[in-house]
């Protein structure tokens, strides 16, 4: 823990390196099983790393037309490269996307090359791949030179604001008007079907359902158009959006292309909450750290969702590890702690006895768990009535918390939620709330201790040491062992441990789209993820 | 009832009430995209004029950046509401205790009933179907799963309705519940008349499940127009849902419970 910040928990080290090594034990082997697989996604992203864009006139991406003839021809066992430059060094096509247009119509045969054809093939695909990896390099250092020269946000937390009428270009005037009101931060939600949309729709969008679609253009606008507001406004404003769903790895690759600052991505949102397929959740979300961490891009757990669904107080120890578990997969992929936007909610009933206490006890927690990771503390939603007025003072005690107990990033809560897609006043009055509370209360966390042995202490403890309870049951699960998955994490997955979803290994959506890497596979992009490697 | 209306037996003329009986005071708020000015202000008060609230009291406005103004007012309304107008949606059943459901599957029914649960279409907000089904329930009542003579099969979220009706007649589902929440577009709607379509063109006539929707933004007695059995709304209880399903589904009833008629 930093020595600037008092322990103002008074945590037992010994109980908090425990967490974290229960957290490692229980991590390490689904890495060691996401490191073994590969999956369609992961290989479409290395081809968009290498420039492969745009669609055919149906809207199918070429990157799905390619992948899809070379798993067709040779499988994916070795990697989409290997083949895909053997044929341009065969002479197959001028260029890749000619190759993707031909192969498309079954007009390419593929192979795997051996010798000296395949140390060329697998030369050429680096060499393509790393301009990839170069475009989203010069892009982290874009960022750093536009804070350095318009300013960064200029307090913490970083106020996060929505946008979500489902047309770029009717989002891009209200993320200006958002922002100029004191969002530091834009969120564009997507529209919800799209996590299971096994491919990443092209070009600027003007239909989604409940939010925007991710494109890589759709990106490239809402960037430029923040990018204006950010030189108005004398502050760099950042944008966010979600790498999750069965186009993770390739919605990572493009958000690292086109300058997105923040990321929604959680470990096990895709498998509890959309039924993807474990083990494809895990390959894709590896593969796509691995590209936030390069892109200098900040990740945003969804920890909030567990207590959508299970009881904020009886279900609190489950946040806490699954940010145990979030934090060492992020740190894995290589991840600093500054990039660790973990996720915690504002969701116990407000009508049991001391839930403010509990919800500050929580907040601390997190807070003195991960002390230079910049929490992301989120809004009620469970618990808005649709009473706004009761909504209002309770999105102010969020506020508090949030406040109190030093939160990086804010998101702002609705008095509407559960009523109605924000309004501009709704919103207006959000921030007059947000305003209100880090003016009167933000110097709080100077003189804000509670007391040894307290209830806030109390409670924090207890927490701490059920996650660490939990932990230690799903790492000491031997139900599993000898079977085809013997990873514990995933037998804890399979019996409903988390968010009361039981979902198996063997499941699930997109497991279709998951190989088993054989001996020569070859991706240039992890490579050139895991060295560090420019060239 | 008395001629005179009191706090007891109100009506049947009834007004808002602010601190005195018939006073007719309300306040809204309300945004126009107008500068703040005191042009902006006459219309807001204009608006509150033709909304009937005579004398109207502007209290609040404030600018919203350069091109817009928000508004609160305060004031009396001169129209009057007449009871005996109402319409409302009675509830066409009575609220059984869980022990009740219970005998009543078992006594009449000799097997489990069946319930297959689902939010359906790009919709992933569990909440709603879980709030029914989950045994952690909802308002300090357990879940339909808590129900010992129910089978519960809860498919989860973003459920296409091709699996749903797949499910469904594997498992020989009594029932179908499906949750929604989004709206945006009219979303719930469209998905809840695909879903109907899908199950009256599976099943023969007769033979389809009982199809029940439940959300907060779903109109009381939309579930003809939904080509569904029942709609419920917000606040919904899963008592309340597994008393209909008895109702509907387990004749003839144990006994009326005389709560059901009062309400």
């Amino acid at each position: 823990m930093s020595s600037r910040r008092p322990a103002l928990l008074d945590l037992d080290p010994a109980v908090v390196r425990k967490a974290r090594s229960l957290a490692r034990r229980a991590g390490k082997p689904v890495v060691d099983l996401a490191r073994a697989h590969t999956t369609v996604s992961v290989e479409r992203a290395t081809l968009r790393l290498a420039g492969l864009s745009g669609a055919d006139h149906e809207g199918t991406p070429w990157v799905n037309h390619l992948v899809d003839a070379v798993r067709g021809e040779v499988g994916l066992e070795h990697g989409v490269t290997t083949p895909v430059w053997d044929a341009l060094r065969r002479g197959e096509a001028p260029d890749l996307l000619t190759l993707a247009q031909k192969a498309s119509s079954g007009g390419v045969s593929f192979r795997l090359p051996e010798g000296r054809d395949l140390t060329g093939s697998r030369k050429a695909a680096r060499s393509a791949v790393a301009k990839g990896v170069r475009t989203v390099d010069s892009q982290r250092r874009a960022r750093e030179r536009m804070i350095a020269k318009v300013g960064d946000a200029p307090r913490t937390p970083w106020v996060y604001l929505i946008v979500a009428t489902g047309d770029i270009h009717e989002d891009i005037p209200q993320a200006q008007a958002a922002a100029r009101e004191g969002a530091d931060i834009i969120a564009v939600i997507r529209s919800t079907g799209q996590s299971l949309l096994d491919f990443v729709p092209e070009g600027a969008t003007r239909e989604g359902y409940a939010g925007t679609y991710a494109t890589q253009e759709n990106f490239r606008l809402m960037r430029a158009a923040l990018d204006e507001s950010s030189r108005e406004l004398g502050r760099y404003v950042r944008l966010t959006n979600y790498a999750s769903g069965l186009c993770m790895p390739e919605i990572a690759a493009l958000a690292g292309l086109e300058r997105l600052d923040m990321m929604l991505n959680d470990s096990m949102y895709g498998i509890l909450f959309r039924d993807i397929n474990p083990i494809r959740t895990f390959v894709d979300q590896r593969f796509s750290r691995q590209v936030h961490a390069r892109a200098g891009i900040i990740i945003n757990t969804g920890e909030d969702n567990y207590l959508t669904t299970a009881d904020a107080v009886e279900a609190a120890h489950t946040v806490t590890v699954s940010q145990l578990l979030n934090e060492y997969f992020a740190k894995e992929a290589g991840l600093e702690d500054w990039q660790l936007g973990l996720g915690h909610a504002f969701e116990i009933n407000p009508d049991i006895p001391d839930s403010f206490r509990m919800e500050l006890a929580h907040a601390l927690l997190a807070r003195q768990l991960f002390p230079d990771a910049p929490l992301k503390w989120m809004p009620p939603t469970k618990h808005m009535t649709g009473d706004v007025f009761r909504g209002y003072l309770l999105d102010g005690f969020f506020n508090l918390v949030g406040a109190m107990t030093g939160q990086g990033i804010l998101l702002v809560g609705m008095m509407t939620e559960a009523v109605v897609t924000p309004w501009l006043s709704d919103r207006d009055l959000a921030l007059q709330n947000v305003r209100y509370v880090m003016d009167a209360a933000g110097g709080l966390t100077e003189d804000f201790h509670p007391p040894r042995d307290g209830f806030i202490q109390t409670r924090a403890r207890q927490v701490l040491s059920e996650a660490v309870d939990l932990l230690d049951t799903i790492v000491t699960d031997t139900s599993t062992r000898g079977t085809q998955y013997p990873q514990p994490l995933l037998a804890a997955i399979t019996d409903g441990t988390f968010g009361a979803m039981k979902r198996p290994p063997t499941k699930g959506k997109g497991l279709d789209g998951v190989f088993v890497k054989a001996d020569g596979y070859d991706n240039p992009a992890t490579a050139l993820l895991e060295e560090g490697a420019t060239r | 009832m008395s001629a005179t209306p009191t706090p007891a037996t109100p009506g049947p003329l009834v007004r808002p009430y602010g601190d005195t009986t018939g006073d007719g005071m309300v306040q809204v708020s309300f945004t126009l995209p107008l500068p703040h000015d005191k042009r902006a202000e006459g219309a807001a008060l204009q608006l509150a004029a033709k909304m009937g609230m005579s004398p109207a009291l502007l209290v609040h406005a404030k600018a919203m950046g350069p091109h817009f103004t928000f508004f609160v007012v305060y004031g009396s309304v001169t129209h009057l509401v007449d009871l005996r107008e109402v319409q409302v949606v009675e509830r066409e059943f009575p609220l059984l205790g869980s022990s009740e459901v219970n005998q009543a599957i078992r006594s009449h029914l000799g097997r489990k009933l069946v319930v297959v649960g689902a939010c359906i279409g790009t919709d992933a907000h569990t909440v709603g179907i879980d709030a029914i089904l989950n045994i952690k329930g909802f308002a300090g009542e357990k879940g339909l799963e808590y129900y010992r003579e129910m089978k519960v099969v809860n498919l989860g979220a973003q459920v296409l309705v091709p699996e749903l009706v797949a499910s469904a007649r594997e498992v020989g589902a009594d029932a179908v519940l499906v949750s929604q929440v989004v709206t945006q577009k009219d979303a719930h709607i469209h998905n809840t008349t695909t879903m109907s379509a899908a199950f009256r063109e599976a099943f023969p006539a007769g033979e389809v499940p009982l199809l029940v929707v439940g959300g907060p933004r779903f109109e009381e007695g939309s579930a003809s127009t939904l080509g569904v059995d029942r709609v419920f709304g917000r606040g919904t209880t899963p008592g309340e849902v597994a008393s209909y399903l008895v109702h509907e589904l387990v004749a003839p009833r144990t006994s009326t419970d005389p709560r059901g008629e009062q309400r």
